[in-house]
């Protein structure tokens, strides 16, 4: 144990530390940006940040992936604030802690395995879009300023890394939140600040149990957004820990994953802050600058912190545009690009179920339904493909006899092709259907059989079914098939 | 149930944990594995701390991270084979015919419970790589593996030489006694003399405990001389290992839970740090 701590804590000291500075100066600007869009002070979003991190470093299963407030989940709270105000969604996000820690124990995260490449893509394409369409507010009705400073700030985000030496040991987002609030104060400009838009915080974080009435009433008020919150949090969170895994080689415990969410947004809420997540840009920018360990992630958040409460006069004066170029450079560095340029190459349904994933998103700003719509269309789509794996071949020998012999895998999608393929016009007196290669999977299959053996019948044939056993023995709900050798041996042997 | 598993990493313990293996091969008649395990060290990929992602940053990330990967494990495992070659070429010259070489990604642990099926003694060095061989440390690995195996240990702690004779330090618990009789049905040190050493005050019931430990030992036709010896525990074994000229300890190893070992110190980890003569755990 003490060698595992070791590993994940200290195996990458330097590296997890100045990758952790990184990822904290990024996280500032997210935060607020966050907060924004679910309408609460600054301060909730900054706590949430570092309470969420600092947890999560220790209680999750995916060392170096960072976990903090994120737009996927701020989305979902604005219409909770806007009715019932800030003491409900901390409410909300202690209890979506408690629904993430359940899913932990009821291993939900295996789930996972249901969510193909496809849905997990259309989810990180989403993502981009939502952060980038948060961002619009502030670009409309706004004066030239405002474009200018942002179009200066995605300049230095992208082209100051390209200079020598130095560019490569200065994040760039830095560089750009000093550069233009240092020019807006120098200049006088009036464009709006990070100052107007709410609270900062001045304190460190104090535990505060939310201040609502503790009944059913409110009970269900909240449990509707907890329940998507946990969803949509553990469902990000997976991803990007399957994507940090990618990266780094390395695997994670998925459902330790899922608890240690679960603590942090507990965490977070009794500190007064919103639920979080795993964030896909940031954990990227973390690998990226070398962070591997826990550390990094626990750097972060405390670096984000003493940043946000000993600076708060200066972020107070930090142009919103500056942020907003931020906020552009994670929703591209999200996207996944890729995707598009594959768009010629996959097949009509992998496209459609990231499409369709990428647009249910973007129409509801839910997260979950598009996920939901993904892994539907992804399912049909397979049992549609799975169910053309079926032939019937027909033979007659002599009049008035025929044999048909069925191939391949009957189940709800292939009972009409299968119950079709069989000519019940002609006459016949006896029929063979030969069923020994033939897997019929569930009762539609074996309705449509009865119902075709009843029709020969009626138009006067002897039906002869052969092969029924070794049919009918590999059907069918019998779980647990893989730890049988023998289960196993007859579907191998196509039986 | 059908090899002696040599663990060896690019250390200069290495050959001597081959040399050990021959005599244990040598002595059981049976074939000698050869284990190298790569370990993923996590080393930093680049310096880049720019915080900037843009278009198609984590395929591009993927892609330099997989180049880089690539190369170092190429080189460590061209060295390991090497290491491996090395080692085998030892063993054989000392007179095992059938060696085998096993190299494996991971965790050492990991390979060493999957090799435990088929292994009868593991021999490990005290010290792997990044320590000097005189130092008197416990490898890193050592414990855990100790813990995590439940097949017999052979520990070198230096340049390893067949030994004459055998020493067992017996505590009268029964775990030990439960080690012990395992030990004697095995063939493990059969034909050398035997001392059991007991560190106790003289009661008639470690007398007795003494000899019915002795007993089972005869009875698996060794010869054995059994010692009670006052003192402490360390102090005591040291002693009686130099006046009889002992070259090999036998003992059990982490009786005790992890708790009160933080608490009190662990007695297995002070016998293997200061011990010169090579180690058998028994588990």
């Amino acid at each position: 144990m003490i060698e595992s701590i070791k590993r994940d804590w200290f195996s990458n000291i330097k590296n997890d530390v100045l990758a952790g500075t990184v990822v904290a100066l990024a996280l500032i600007p997210e935060a607020i940006a966050f907060s924004i869009i679910a309408g609460v002070d600054p301060k909730v979003g900054l706590y949430a940040s570092f309470c969420i991190a600092v947890v999560i470093a220790f209680v999750g299963g995916r060392p170096g992936m960072i976990s903090a407030a994120t737009g996927a989940m701020a989305l979902l709270m604005l219409t909770l604030v806007k009715e019932h105000g800030l003491q409900y969604l901390l409410a909300a996000t202690l209890l979506t802690g408690v629904l993430q820690i359940i899913a932990g124990y009821l291993k939900l995260g295996d789930l996972m395995r249901f969510v193909s490449r496809s849905v997990v893509t259309g989810f990180v394409n989403a993502l981009a879009i939502l952060i980038f369409m948060a961002q619009l507010p502030e670009l409309t009705d706004v004066t030239w300023h405002v474009y200018a400073m942002t179009a200066a700030g995605l300049g230095i985000i992208y082209l100051f890394p390209l200079l020598p030496v130095i560019g490569k040991s200065v994040p760039s987002p830095l560089v750009c939140i000093v550069v233009l609030t240092g020019l807006a104060m120098f200049v006088g400009m009036d464009i709006r600040t990070v100052g107007d838009m709410g609270e900062l915080p001045d304190t460190l974080p104090i535990f505060l149990w939310p201040d609502v009435p503790l009944n059913f009433e409110t009970l269900a008020i909240i449990f509707p957004y907890s329940a998507g919150l946990a969803v949509v949090g553990l469902l990000e969170s997976m991803m990007t820990a399957t994507i940090v895994d990618d990266l780094t080689d390395t695997t994670s415990d998925k459902n330790r994953e899922c608890k240690g969410q679960g603590i942090a947004n507990i965490g977070s809420g009794l500190l007064g802050g919103m639920a979080g997540c795993a964030m896909i840009g940031q954990s990227i920018i973390n690998v990226k600058s070398g962070g591997r360990g826990r550390l990094s992630t626990f750097v972060a958040g405390v670096f984000l912190l003493i940043m946000v409460v000993f600076m708060d006069e200066w972020i107070r004066q930090i142009p919103m545009a500056a942020l907003v170029a931020v906020m552009i450079m994670v929703s591209i560095g999200t996207f996944s690009w890729d995707s598009i340029i594959n768009l010629k190459n996959y097949p009509l349904s992998t496209n459609l179920v990231m499409l369709a994933t990428v647009v249910v998103v973007v129409a509801t700003h839910n997260l979950a339904i598009g996920v939901f719509v993904g892994v539907l269309l992804a399912s049909l789509f397979f049992a549609n493909k799975i169910g053309r794996f079926m032939v019937i071949k027909s033979e007659s020998e002599d009049e008035g006899k025929r044999a048909y012999r069925v191939v391949g895998q009957v189940f709800f999608a292939s009972s009409d092709q299968f119950a079709q393929s069989f000519d019940f016009k002609e006459v016949l007196e006896e029929v063979t259907i030969d069923l020994s290669q033939a897997h019929f999977w569930d009762i539609t299959s074996v309705a449509a059989l009865d119902k075709v053996v009843i029709k020969f019948r009626r138009e006067g044939a002897k039906v002869n079914v052969i092969g029924m056993n070794e049919a009918t023995q590999t059907v069918v709900d019998k779980f647990g098939v893989h730890d049988k050798p023998e289960e196993v041996e007859k579907i191998m042997s196509g039986h | 149930m059908n090899m002696i598993t040599a663990c060896i990493d690019g250390s200069k313990i290495s050959a001597y944990v081959c040399d050990a293996a021959a005599w244990v091969s040598l002595s059981l008649d049976t074939p000698v594995k050869l284990l190298h395990v790569l370990e993923r060290i996590i080393v930093p990929v680049n310096d880049n701390l720019s915080g900037a992602i843009g278009l198609g940053s984590r395929e591009h990330l993927l892609a330099e991270m997989t180049v880089l990967d690539e190369q170092r494990s190429k080189v460590a495992l061209e060295h390991g084979k090497h290491m491996l070659e090395d080692a085998k070429l030892r063993v054989q010259n000392l007179g095992v015919a059938d060696v085998q070489l096993k190299q494996r990604h991971g965790e050492l642990l990991e390979a060493l419970a999957e090799a435990e099926d088929e292994t009868r003694v593991f021999v490990m060095g005290r010290l792997g790589e990044g320590h000097d061989v005189g130092s008197q440390a416990i490898g890193a690995h050592l414990e855990n593996a100790v813990r995590a195996v439940r097949t017999p240990i052979l520990v070198t702690v230096g340049e390893f030489t067949a030994p004459e004779s055998y020493m067992i330090a017996y505590d009268g618990s029964s775990t030990a006694d439960e080690a012990l009789a395992k030990f004697s049905e095995s063939a493990l040190l059969k034909n050398l003399p035997a001392h059991i050493v007991m560190v106790a005050s003289e009661t008639t019931e470690h007398l007795q405990q003494l000899k019915s430990a002795k007993d089972t030992l005869v009875s698996s036709g060794r010869n054995v001389i059994a010692t009670l010896v006052e003192g402490s525990v360390q102090d005591a074994l040291s002693l009686y290992r130099e006046q009889n000229n002992i070259d090999l300890m036998v003992m059990g190893a982490y009786g005790h839970s992890r708790l009160r070992e933080f608490f009190v110190g662990s007695q297995t980890s002070k016998m293997i740090s200061r011990s010169p003569i090579p180690l058998l755990l028994l588990r």
